[in-house]
């Protein structure tokens, strides 16, 4: 096979289309519903095509409909499908009523057949349809075509920046478990002793490696040794006190936080950046997805938590510009938005509380399922939709909290 | 509803055709301008005499019918643009038709042209509509092979059909181009190398597709007083409908806006589907033959597939269909596509045809179809035509 250029699909899309884009990222498939007459409309448009109201909202839809006609592609224009044929397509008339040209998984029958509908994320970044199986089949996430929808950890390497906590170790375990052919995992003191990490150490798939994300050079010796080999990079380095602005002197412990969690996440994206954008065109095991521990209190600042929020705010902010220039090469970068973590620096916090391992499979979920946007447990979601809601609202109840 | 008023005392003459090449480094512009060239020097008429223009073409952007005024010096008091790719012919017919029975234009030159460049049509794709961008682009479609694809394995599905009834058809319009020295196609096309082409989005296979090329096509609309003092042959235009996205509920495209119609069409031209003596109908895929097979009532619906086994058409056969060679065979200009059956008639029933003649052809079949803006095409007509005499 010859090497691929990081050719992507089509990516241009009118801005209502986008409504579906947005739902997608956060693993929901969306469809416009008309506020006055209920219809359910696809593609999208600015009006109802019924009975012309605007009065349109993305709504959660079922996926259940029927295979009405397939083709598989041989020839197409394209560039990026041109070096991917044969490539499956379905036309499904959903049970909700619109018609769909849909992505077709390898393993749906021919029709006339029942299937399910989801929207996906490809690998420009924009939402598209999938014909799935009715029901889960064996080695689903296999599947050529959906594979390139996802960054499934299986048959891949990946590099997790921090052992040291909770949460690292879970996901190495996690990642582990779903099949990652190699974890490089960073531990910033290796001279320390660290609850959990030789446990990790041991698995067969885990090589420890010097790695402080405060430290240029250490960076940049790690991405000269390992970065023109990983696929997935998850980010779980991450500093934090609790503590606002008047509880405190100086401005150490927040230029601490900065220093790990913004400048860190700064550092390893202009060392591995480039190195993965070169591999993203790289076949099925290609580099294919970059992981970010930020969390909830980056929407909206936590005084209790203050000088750690807005370190996480400013992460997040940076994590969209590598998300734009990751972009172009097809690198998914996904953000994590996990509420107080059951850990250490949470203690004084009352529950609910994350447990690391819970954070561990959301970010495999969100590496199957092909969404950027991920807000595991129930106290993200319920951040999430407050903040949906009214964000000044929000801000007011967390300072009263 | 109101009753459609006839096309009385309306003339269609003057077929002319740019011939077709693959590729071209001219512009759209250029095949329009080449076409009335064609018309004027044809007709004998001035530039000035035509007092009414009519342009379809996929590639003139930026520019519309509006800036060919000033490109081709000329100042007409009747215009119009028809957007409607394969419709383009019959629509536009039945716009100038009407002007020059109102009295608004006294000629009407109805023009089609298309270039293809290298890259031309790969980008026309991207670009069709709002809803190809959003829904069919982005899954490597690649304009409307895949759409035709669902629909011939639909179709094939439920009616029975098999790849060698759609080849049939190709391989009889391969025939009748043999002797169209316009036709881009010139070799004969047996049903075994049909079989056997490479498949391009199952169930088509290459000889299922047209092939993109430039090309224009042009005729002249005018009253018959002024036809016969100009000495020109022409036809009448005995009925033509037109309809856009029928059967919107529809979940796939098994009939088009004909069904909607056809009645009125054959009342209007006090004629009926055995009294055509050749088909001209829109081919960009064969499976779209048989359904209009279907829909303009030359067999029931899901029969077309029987019809076909029992007719041969080939232009001195039974049921001639596409007797220049229809697009599969020529070539698909653009939109001059949705022209080419529209003057073969004209030229077949005037006793000009470029190839065989139809034996002692009167009335003829021509219909139209375009744009498929998602998952189906929107615009769909056909016109009655009689020999000028008849
Ligand atoms: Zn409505």
């Amino acid at each position: 096979m010859r090497t691929r250029l990081p050719l992507l699909p089509p990516a241009h899309r009118s801005r209502v289309a986008l409504g579906m884009t947005a739902a997608a990222a956060e693993g929901r498939f969306e469809l416009q519903r008309c506020a006055a007459c209920d219809a359910v409309q696809y593609p999208p448009r600015e009006t109802c095509h019924r009975c012309l109201s605007d009065r349109l909202h993305w709504q959660l839809v079922g996926g259940g409909g029927e295979l009405i006609s397939h083709t598989s592609v041989l020839h197409s224009h394209d560039p990026y499908f041109r070096e991917r044929v044969p490539w499956r397509l379905g036309l499904v008339k959903l049970d909700c009523g619109p018609v769909l040209v849909v992505h077709l998984h390898g393993d749906v029958a021919p029709a006339p057949q029942r299937l399910r509908v989801g929207a996906w994320l490809d690998r420009a970044g924009t939402a598209v349809l999938v014909g799935l199986p009715e029901k889960d089949v064996p080695n689903m996430a296999d599947d050529r075509q959906l594979r390139e929808l996802t960054c499934d950890p299986k048959f891949r390497k990946v590099l997790v920046t921090d052992g040291k906590t909770a949460v690292g170790q879970a996901l190495v375990s996690a990642l582990a478990q779903a099949g990652a052919d190699l974890i490089w995992v960073g531990h910033s003191e290796p001279w320390k002793h660290v609850a959990g990490l030789a446990a990790v150490a041991n698995l067969p798939q885990v090589t420890l490696l010097p790695l402080d994300v405060t430290n240029a050079r250490s960076v940049a010796e790690t991405a000269a040794e390992i970065g023109a080999k990983v696929d997935i990079l998850v980010n779980t380095a991450e500093f934090h006190r609790a503590q606002g602005i008047a509880s405190r002197h100086g401005t150490e412990v927040a230029r601490a936080e900065m220093d790990v969690n913004y400048f860190g996440l700064l550092r390893l994206a202009q060392e591995f950046g480039p190195a993965m954008r070169a591999r993203a065109a790289d076949g099925p095991t290609s580099a294919t997805a970059w992981v970010n521990l930020l969390s909830i209190f980056a929407l909206s600042n936590f005084p209790a938590h203050g000088t750690f929020s807005a370190s996480k705010a400013a992460a997040l902010s940076l994590a969209q510009c590598l998300r734009a220039e990751m972009q172009p090469a097809g690198l998914r970068v996904i953000n994590l938005f996990p509420g107080p973590i059951d850990d250490e620096w949470n203690q004084l916090l009352p529950p609910p509380k994350i447990a690391p391992a819970a954070i561990a499979k959301a970010v495999i979920a969100a590496l199957r399922d092909g969404v950027e946007d991920v807000y595991p447990g129930d106290v993200a979601e319920e951040w999430r939709a407050r903040f949906r809601d009214n964000p000044k609202v929000l801000e007011r109840e967390l300072a009263a909290s | 509803m109101t009753a459609r008023a006839p096309y009385a005392g309306v003339a269609i003459a003057v077929p002319v055709t740019e011939p077709y090449v693959r590729y071209s480094i001219r512009s759209a512009h250029w095949f329009v301008a080449s076409v009335l060239a064609k018309l004027l020097q044809q007709s004998g008429l001035e530039k000035l005499a035509i007092d009414g223009l009519c342009v379809s073409s996929f590639l003139l952007a930026p520019d519309s019918a509006v800036g060919l005024t000033q490109n081709l010096g000329m100042s007409p008091r009747w215009l119009d643009h028809v957007p409607m790719g394969g419709a383009s012919a019959v629509v536009a017919l039945r716009r100038a038709a009407r002007a020059v029975q109102a009295g608004d234009a006294d000629v009407v030159a109805c023009i089609a042209g298309d270039t293809n460049h290298v890259d031309s049509f790969r980008a026309t794709l991207g670009n069709f509509s709002q809803f190809a961008r959003d829904a069919v682009y982005p899954y490597g479609a690649g304009g409307p092979n895949a759409s035709f694809a669902f629909l011939t394995d639909y179709y094939m599905r439920t009616t029975g059909a098999q790849r060698a009834d759609f080849g049939k058809l190709c391989v009889a319009q391969r025939d009748n181009a043999l002797s169209n020295p316009l036709a881009l196609f010139k070799q004969r096309l047996t049903l075994e190398q049909y079989l056997v082409a490479r498949p391009i989005a199952v169930p088509l296979h290459l000889y299922d597709c047209v092939m993109p090329c430039a090309g224009g096509e042009g005729v002249l609309v005018m009253s018959t007083d002024r036809a016969q003092s100009l000495r020109l042959p022409y036809v009448n235009l005995l009925g033509a409908i037109e309809r856009h996205n029928a059967y919107p509920e529809d979940p796939i495209q098994m009939r088009g806006g004909w069904a909607v119609d056809r009645d009125d069409l054959y009342a209007q031209a006090g004629l009926g589907p055995a009294d055509m003596d050749l088909l001209e109908l829109y081919d960009d895929y064969p499976v779209i033959n048989a359904m209009q097979l279907e829909d303009l009532g030359f067999c029931a619906k899901g029969e077309a597939p029987q019809f076909i086994r029992k007719n041969t058409f080939t232009t001195t056969g039974t049921m001639p269909l596409n007797t220049s060679g229809g697009q599969l065979s020529v070539g698909q200009a653009g939109a001059a596509g949705g022209y080419l059956g529209l003057v073969e008639a004209v030229r077949q029933l005037t006793g000009q045809p470029l190839g065989e003649a139809v034996p002692n052809a009167r009335h003829a079949l021509v219909s139209g179809f375009g744009m498929i803006n998602y998952d189906r095409g929107l615009c769909s007509g056909a016109l009655v035509l009689s020999r000028g005499d008849a």
